[in-house]
């Protein structure tokens, strides 16, 4: 090499650096084909991507998946309305044996049809303790489950379980597939085949899901034919991807979706969950286990002052699990703020301001520590909020961030800041939450919250269909939480979707605690319409 | 080059070192488990996920057992090793699928970049150096080296943010992340090469000080040594005198440089493709780390301590080649 030929290489390459770079300046973003003719792909922000994509291991288990359908589905109401049953169970009266009547016109992406032997299948491997499901929980009421002939299902429960067919919107997977593998890691778990609307046509772990229409879909073809689910974990960089056009949807914190409140071509959609945080008040805890603390925490706290300040109006009080505007809200529940009671209160019971002003009674300072996941702004402003309500009251909660890992072990004494709740049935969440007999059992019951008479009404709860008996029974739950609450339920929150203005017939499912892929208002993306154009509508 | 290769010496030199690769493996793989074993996090919790949160303390005890988390450090390690030995990685229990999968559909991606970025940093240092070391104290040897020792300090992944935010948000030119368009869903060579751009730039670059210092160092010492001013004094011309004397000496530290980068560009990597979610190998380790994915993170180890090794016998390999005094392991 002489010096000028070095000198030449090095111009070569700096010219071939700039060509590079100029080439890629040639089609920026040039996905985005925004204007022209109706979209008929559709990319959304989502903030989780699910760990697998296999019903056997989880997913799809509360229904609306894209790629699986399940015996029943819900609507946007979360009322149950028949999928891959020709109709809802037929229930017998003990409320111990649900069948279920299969449609025969349903065949696998793959082309088999399906049959009750995929049904018996799917719930059978679930149920097997060698398959690594953690939800199996959930269908613990099966005794049995047995196919008749090729359309037929039929459930037997150990127990009477009112909510089971809120259950059997549990995804099913074939079995002429899933079997021949390993259920835990076989390719089945990220190359899923199903019956749905949307056959998976890609998964780049961390990055995107992408599908196209299932063009032999039993219930029509979906106009949306192309559907991209990008994984971006980050909300600010979900908000400038959605503004720069690479995406045409997502979900955003509510600072950054008011971002685009004057934006004409995007609409903000506010999804009403059951998504609630709230303060869980050990027992055991010689503290936060007192009633008469309990009782004052709950009317102490300002609800609405965290909806307004926190959540920015998007979300409401809350007062158990159970949102206020749910059919299954028992009115006359609901607390006022009411600083003045809460120190009555706690007068009455004997504990006395200090001189440093916290309450004492018996020596015992009116003092725990709170704790919040760390590295969760929502749940730190609402452990912040909340410290500071108590200790106008008298009571001094000190809060702490750390990790599950940090939190778990100390959760039967101290005090944390939980999130969760989950729509279609009551029992979902008040049976987990507040049975004394699973007082610290894994996650739940985090309170050891202890208390016959809610102890009863669960049961009762569970084991009726009668909706009036049911009512009854989740009222007097209701009602037993505000003379003895066990956590300090604080409010419910909003999930907001900032979504491109160029489709019909978008709506909002109610959503639970975890955003998964179905939620949002993509929870029906087989049903979008594309909007005509305006001005010269192509096709 | 006339001169005929030392097969030999060269073979003898590998033979010993993949012989003394052997215990450093295993006592790696044995720290992974080690430090897992002891990290805060729970294998368990991290499988279930957000279904853990409303799991049963049996189902979770089951799951324990399925994975064989409730296994004693050293029987996990045992069956880890004597199954790797026969070829089987075991189960990723965070990807879901075996480890030689997941290696095998990512390693590729973090190849590419890696590879790309090496070739950027060597070629741009190198040329650079040559150029600067050539006239020591000119214009550009001042801009260079001044940007140069600023660069050794920046790290990866900032570097990697500032790009995202000049080219892609302000410029809006290249695209701020992932192997493909968002919409796309076939990997195609123009997107991948569009895509790759940003990342292996902003790699390369974290890598290229090294480089560039070396070389500027070695051929500006070279060209102040007895044999280049001799040659000079014979009246040979300054670019003989610079490719045939300077260059060769100078470019000989640069050898051992490449070598012992790999281990920079292993962790660069790591922290560029997470910034730019690139769906290489890196990207994985992350997560099989905070999950206490034991098969995956030793299988991962395993390959980062191979290629450090391999790397450093290839550039003791050119070294005792392109200077024959220094020997192979003499």
């Amino acid at each position: 090499m002489t010096a000028r030929s070095i000198r030449g290489t090095a111009t070569a390459i700096l010219a071939g650096a700039v060509a590079l770079t100029a080439a890629a300046c040639t089609n920026p973003g040039s996905t985005a084909g925004a204007s022209g003719g109706p979209k008929d792909s559709a990319v959304v922000g989502v903030a989780y991507e699910p760990e697998t994509l296999s019903p056997l291991l989880g997913y799809g288990k509360d229904g609306n998946s894209k790629i699986f359908d399940g015996l029943l589905a819900f609507d946007a109401d979360m009322k149950l309305r028949p999928a891959l049953a020709v109709k809802l169970p037929h229930i017998t009266a003990d409320g111990l044996t649900y069948t279920y009547t299969l449609r025969d016109d349903v065949t696998f992406s793959d082309g088999t049809p399906f049959t009750s032997k995929d049904v018996v299948f799917t719930y059978r491997t679930i149920l097997d303790p060698k398959t690594n499901n953690a939800s199996r929980t959930e269908l613990d009421a099966i005794k049995k489950i047995e196919p008749v002939g090729d359309d037929t299902v039929v459930f037997t429960l150990k127990y009477p379980y009112a909510p089971f067919a809120e259950r059997t919107v549990q995804a099913i997977a074939p079995e002429h597939v899933a079997a021949k593998q390993d259920v835990n890691t076989g390719a089945f778990t990220t190359k899923p085949i199903g019956t749905g609307p949307y056959v998976l046509t890609g998964w780049s772990k961390g990055e995107k899901l992408t599908f196209k229409a299932n063009p032999t879909y039993w219930d029509g073809a979906p106009p949306v034919k192309k559907l991209t689910m990008a994984v971006v974990k980050d909300d600010d960089v979900r908000a400038t991807r959605l503004r720069a056009g690479d995406l045409d949807g997502a979900i955003l914190p509510p600072n950054l979706a008011a971002g685009f409140e004057g934006d004409k071509a995007k609409k903000t959609y506010a999804a009403k969950t059951y998504d609630y945080r709230t303060v869980t008040l050990p027992t055991h805890n010689k503290v936060a286990g007192d009633t008469a603390v309990r009782r004052a925490l709950d009317i102490a706290v300002d609800r609405q002052a965290m909806v307004d300040k926190i959540l920015e109006g998007a979300g409401k009080p809350a007062y158990g699990p159970v949102p206020t505007d749910s059919p299954w809200f028992a009115k006359g529940t609901e607390r006022r703020h009411d600083l003045a009671g809460a120190r009555k209160i706690l007068d009455e019971a004997g504990w006395k301001p200090g001189p440093d002003g916290v309450r004492v009674k018996n020596g015992v300072r009116a003092e725990f520590p709170l704790w919040y996941l760390s590295g969760d702004k929502l749940r730190q402003d609402h452990a912040l909020a909340y410290a500071s309500d108590a200790k106008k009251a008298g009571i001094d909660i000190t809060t702490q961030a750390g990790t599950w890992e940090v939190i778990e072990p100390r959760m039967k004494t101290d005090a944390v800041l939980a999130g969760g709740g989950s729509p279609g049935d009551p029992d979902f969440d008040q049976y987990l939450l507040l049975k004394s007999s699973l007082a610290g059992d894994g996650f739940n019951n985090m309170a050891w919250y202890d208390n016959r008479t809610v102890d009863k009404a669960l049961d009762d709860g569970r084991r009726t269909n009668d909706p009036a008996r049911r009512k009854a029974a989740y009222d007097t739950v209701q009602r037993e939480l505000a003379k003895n609450p066990g956590y300090t339920f604080l409010t419910h929150i909003d999930h907001l979707y900032v979504v491109d203005d160029s489709w019909d017939g978008l709506n909002t499912q109610i959503e639970p605690h975890d955003h998964g892929l179905a939620s949002g208002p993509w929870w029906n993306v087989e049903s979008w319409k594309p909007k005509k154009s305006t001005g010269e509508a192509k096709k | 080059m006339t001169r005929r290769l030392p097969w030999g010496a060269m073979a003898r030199m590998t033979g010993r070192r993949a012989l003394a690769a052997v215990p450093v493996l295993l006592a790696v793989t044995f720290a992974v488990f080690a430090v897992a074993a002891a990290s805060p996090f729970d294998p368990v919790k991290a499988y279930a996920g957000t279904a853990g949160l409303t799991a049963s303390q049996e189902n979770l005890d089951q799951l324990r057992a399925n994975l064989g988390a409730d296994q004693p450090l050293l029987t996990r390690w045992w069956d880890w090793l004597t199954a790797a030995v026969t070829g089987d990685l075991g189960d990723s229990s965070v990807m879901r699928r075996p480890v030689a999968e997941v290696i095998t559909e990512r390693l590729g991606w973090s190849v590419l970049l890696a590879a790309t970025a090496f070739l950027i940093a060597i070629v741009l240092g190198t040329v650079l150096g040559v150029l600067a070391g050539r006239r020591r104290g000119g214009l550009l040897d001042r801009a260079v080296s001044s940007a140069a020792y600023t660069l050794e300090a920046a790290p990866a992944f900032w570097l990697g943010l500032l790009a995202i935010w000049f080219f892609a948000l302000k410029l809006g030119v290249l695209p701020a992340g992932g192997l493909t368009d968002t919409a796309s869903d076939t990997v195609t060579a123009d997107q991948v090469a569009r895509h790759l751009v940003l990342p292996a730039l902003v790699l390369g670059i974290s890598q290229l000080p090294w480089f560039f210092l070396y070389v500027r160092q070695g051929v500006g010492d070279a060209l102040g040594e007895d044999p280049v001013r001799g040659a000079r004094a014979r009246g040979l011309s300054r670019r003989t005198v610079l490719t045939g004397h300077a260059l060769r000496s100078g470019m000989l530290p640069m050898l051992t440089l490449v070598g012992s980068r790999v281990p920079e560009l292993i962790t660069g990597a790591l922290l560029v493709e997470t910034v730019f979610s690139w769906p290489g190998i890196a990207a994985a380790t992350v997560q099989a780390a905070t999950s206490v994915d034991f098969p995956l993170l030793a299988a991962l180890t395993v390959l980062a301590t191979a290629a450090v090794l391999l790397g450093n016998l290839l550039s003791d390999l050119l070294y005792g080649l392109a200077d024959p005094r220094v020997g192979f392991d003499g």
